[in-house]
């Protein structure tokens, strides 16, 4: 039987709108449905899970069911005194925790350093959050004030305190010092580097594009080497700069030179139509970049920002080249003291630092992640 | 739809007290005005006198310079030869002078160029704001009285891609108006419109020209301009060829062109 094609049609009664249908039947049917919907999809299903647990197994048994909890020296964690296999060395993290975190720090003025860390938390994790208001003076407590009162606090030789030399400082301490400088410093001096390329005045532009090929041309143990060992060569007579803070110099302004290629990335991206929409109303250069153009092009590049501080703070364990002792370079002096010599003790000890390290990348990923979901006016819900 | 005298001289209503006019009877001039593009001549030789409160539509083909010439009369498009006198100011290089211009000249573009990051209360007040000082409560009831102007009050806390085209220009158009400015351009803006979103800004741009607004509207919407012009211009390849009132011009178009292109888009 043939149908004839219909040639004229007029709807009778307009259909309301319904709920889309559920996804079918619950959480096994979701599984069933996203793992092991045909042979392909199985197939490497069972593959990555065999993977993970190869992976994941040795892992948990090395770091939780075969290590050793308690001990006061090597012996402790070697096989023969614990009569079976020996996982991760934990008493040797215990006994060397003070250092991987302070370094020589003194030991009675340790204090100081903890309260420049409850500071530092007290005034970051109110930033971090949204809701909570005030984040003007929030930011300025903690971009502008924390800083200073951080440096008076950790050197000292002020109101009573006890000086303490940059030269003892190490650990966790010095990672967290070196990557805070270098993250606070390199994105506003990048943001202004970025614009200055883009700038129209040639001797601007200039004088940046010099300033970001320059140092992005060198690798930055180069840069620690110089700053360390030659920049005292170029200092008139007398004049003394403290090691760690050659060190800071450095490392800001090579962060500053790559976070300037990210922020102008971000800033091509921006349509030619803001920028006159902006002038068009009257608003000036500066008005615009600030209101109009920045908070857009951050956005955008949010992803490049924060690798580039990923980065930053996992570079810090250079400075092991110029002595300065980070949490790595504190690691690699406590593998070499033979109270704790033991097979498992560079693997403990770098299964420690990598935990911490992983902790505080991921950390700043996923809060990258929240902001810009947070961020994204313009998706029409 | 509203009526109005296309031959008014265009002094403001009594009851529109709002609205800002130049102190100048010329509110725009163009002399011999000249642009190139690297080696393309853009304009040539541009002369344009535009009188306080008139409204002038410019017409013409694809990249016959209609757009270029409205940027350039608040400096977004800078020109090689000849001078561009906006209410007694002339435009150079001087920055000051030219945001100044810019102040008292709103533009609304084809693309609307919203920014997509505050909402649109936000987008108006910021001029404002940041332009005019305004105190934060005074803006803000500027531009939800504007907002209500454009027929979308209840918008005012939404972000731009909430919104329809037709809506978002209109949020355009009040963002211009924020700055109480003495000539608005419009740049095409209808043309990123569908049919019936159009009719909305259309009526919007009427009402302003109702109210003694100085316009310069660069638009293929004919009927507007029958409805509202003052004059009609039309270019073609960076020169002026025809310019006259809107009966004149629709019923005896003069120039061969100007045959030649009302005959293409008036079917």
């Amino acid at each position: 039987m043939t149908m004839d094609a219909q040639r004229s049609y007029v709807r009778r009664a307009l259909t309301e709108p319904e709920p889309p249908p559920t996804a079918s039947s619950g959480a096994f049917g979701l599984i069933q449905q996203r793992l092991f919907d045909g042979v392909l999809n199985s197939t490497l299903t069972i593959i990555s899970l065999v993977i993970i647990a190869a992976i994941a197994w040795p892992t948990v048994k090395f770091l939780l069911i075969d290590a050793v909890w308690q001990g006061s020296s090597r012996v402790d964690c070697l096989p023969e005194t614990v009569k079976r296999e020996v996982g991760a060395c934990w008493p040797f993290i215990a006994a060397k925790f003070r250092q991987f975190m302070y370094g020589f720090y003194p030991q009675d003025q340790q204090w100081r350093v903890n309260l420049t860390y409850a500071l530092g938390v007290i005034l970051l994790v109110p930033l971090l959050i949204p809701r909570i208001p005030g984040k003007g003076l929030n930011a300025v407590l903690f971009f502008g004030v924390f800083p200073v009162v951080g440096f008076f606090l950790l050197v000292g030789d002020v109101l009573g305190l006890e000086h303490v030399e940059t030269a003892v400082w190490g650990g966790f301490l010095v990672t967290l010092v070196i990557s805070f400088t270098g993250i606070v410093g390199s994105l506003p001096l990048g943001i202004l580097l970025a614009l200055g390329r883009r700038s129209d005045l040639p001797i601007v532009r200039t004088l940046c594009v010099v300033f970001i090929e320059l140092w992005r041309g060198v690798p930055l143990i180069t840069v620690l080497f110089f700053a360390t060992y030659m920049l005292p060569l170029f200092l008139p007579g007398d004049w003394r700069i403290d090691g760690l803070l050659r060190v800071l110099i450095g490392v800001v302004l090579f962060a500053a030179a790559y976070m300037a290629e990210v922020v102008r990335g971000g800033l091509q991206a921006i349509p030619r139509g803001q920028y006159e929409a902006a002038m068009a109303l009257g608003l000036g250069y500066w008005r615009t970049t600030g209101f109009i153009i920045l908070p857009q092009a951050l956005k955008i590049v949010i992803p490049g920002i924060v690798n580039s501080f990923i980065s930053l703070f996992k570079d810090t364990t250079l400075v092991l080249i110029v002595a300065i002792f980070d949490l790595l370079g504190q690691l690699r002096a406590a593998f070499a003291d033979p109270n704790w010599a033991t097979p498992v003790t560079l693997f403990t000890g770098f299964a420690f630092a990598g935990m911490i390290y992983f902790l505080v990348s991921f950390g700043m990923s996923r809060y990258a992640l929240f902001t810009e979901r947070r961020l994204d006016t313009g998706r029409p819900n | 739809m509203s009526e109005v005298d296309p031959t008014a001289t265009g002094r403001p209503r009594a009851d529109a007290p709002e609205m800002r006019t130049t102190q100048n009877p010329v509110a725009v001039e163009i002399v011999q005005l000249s642009k190139w593009f690297g080696a393309f001549h853009v304009l040539r030789d541009i002369d344009l006198k535009v009188m306080r409160g008139e409204r002038i539509v410019i017409c013409g083909p694809s990249g016959s310079g209609k757009s270029t010439l409205l940027r350039c009369i608040n400096r977004i498009e800078n020109w090689q030869r000849g001078r561009v006198i906006v209410d007694g100011m002339e435009l150079t290089d001087d920055l000051k002078k030219i945001e100044e211009v810019r102040r008292e000249v709103g533009m609304v573009f084809q693309q609307f160029n919203l920014f997509p990051h505050l909402t649109v209360l936000e987008n108006c007040t910021l001029a404002p704001l940041w332009v005019r000082k305004m105190p934060k409560k005074a803006a803000e009831a500027l531009a939800r009285n504007y907002l209500a102007r454009v027929r979308i009050p209840e918008q005012a806390d939404k972000y731009p891609a909430q919104l329809s085209g037709g809506q978002q220009q209109r949020v355009a158009i009040a963002r211009a108006l924020c700055m109480r400015p003495k000539i608005m351009l419009f740049d095409e803006v209808t043309s990123a419109l569908d049919p019936e979103m159009v009719k909305e800004v259309l009526d919007t741009m009427v009402e302003l020209a109702v109210d003694g607004m100085t316009m310069l509207v660069v638009s293929h919407e004919m009927g507007f301009a029958r409805q509202v012009a003052n004059r009609v211009v039309f270019m073609d390849a960076g020169q002026i060829i025809e310019m006259n009132e809107p009966e004149a011009f629709f019923s005896h178009p003069q120039h061969e062109r100007t045959r030649l292109f009302l005959s293409q888009i008036l079917r």
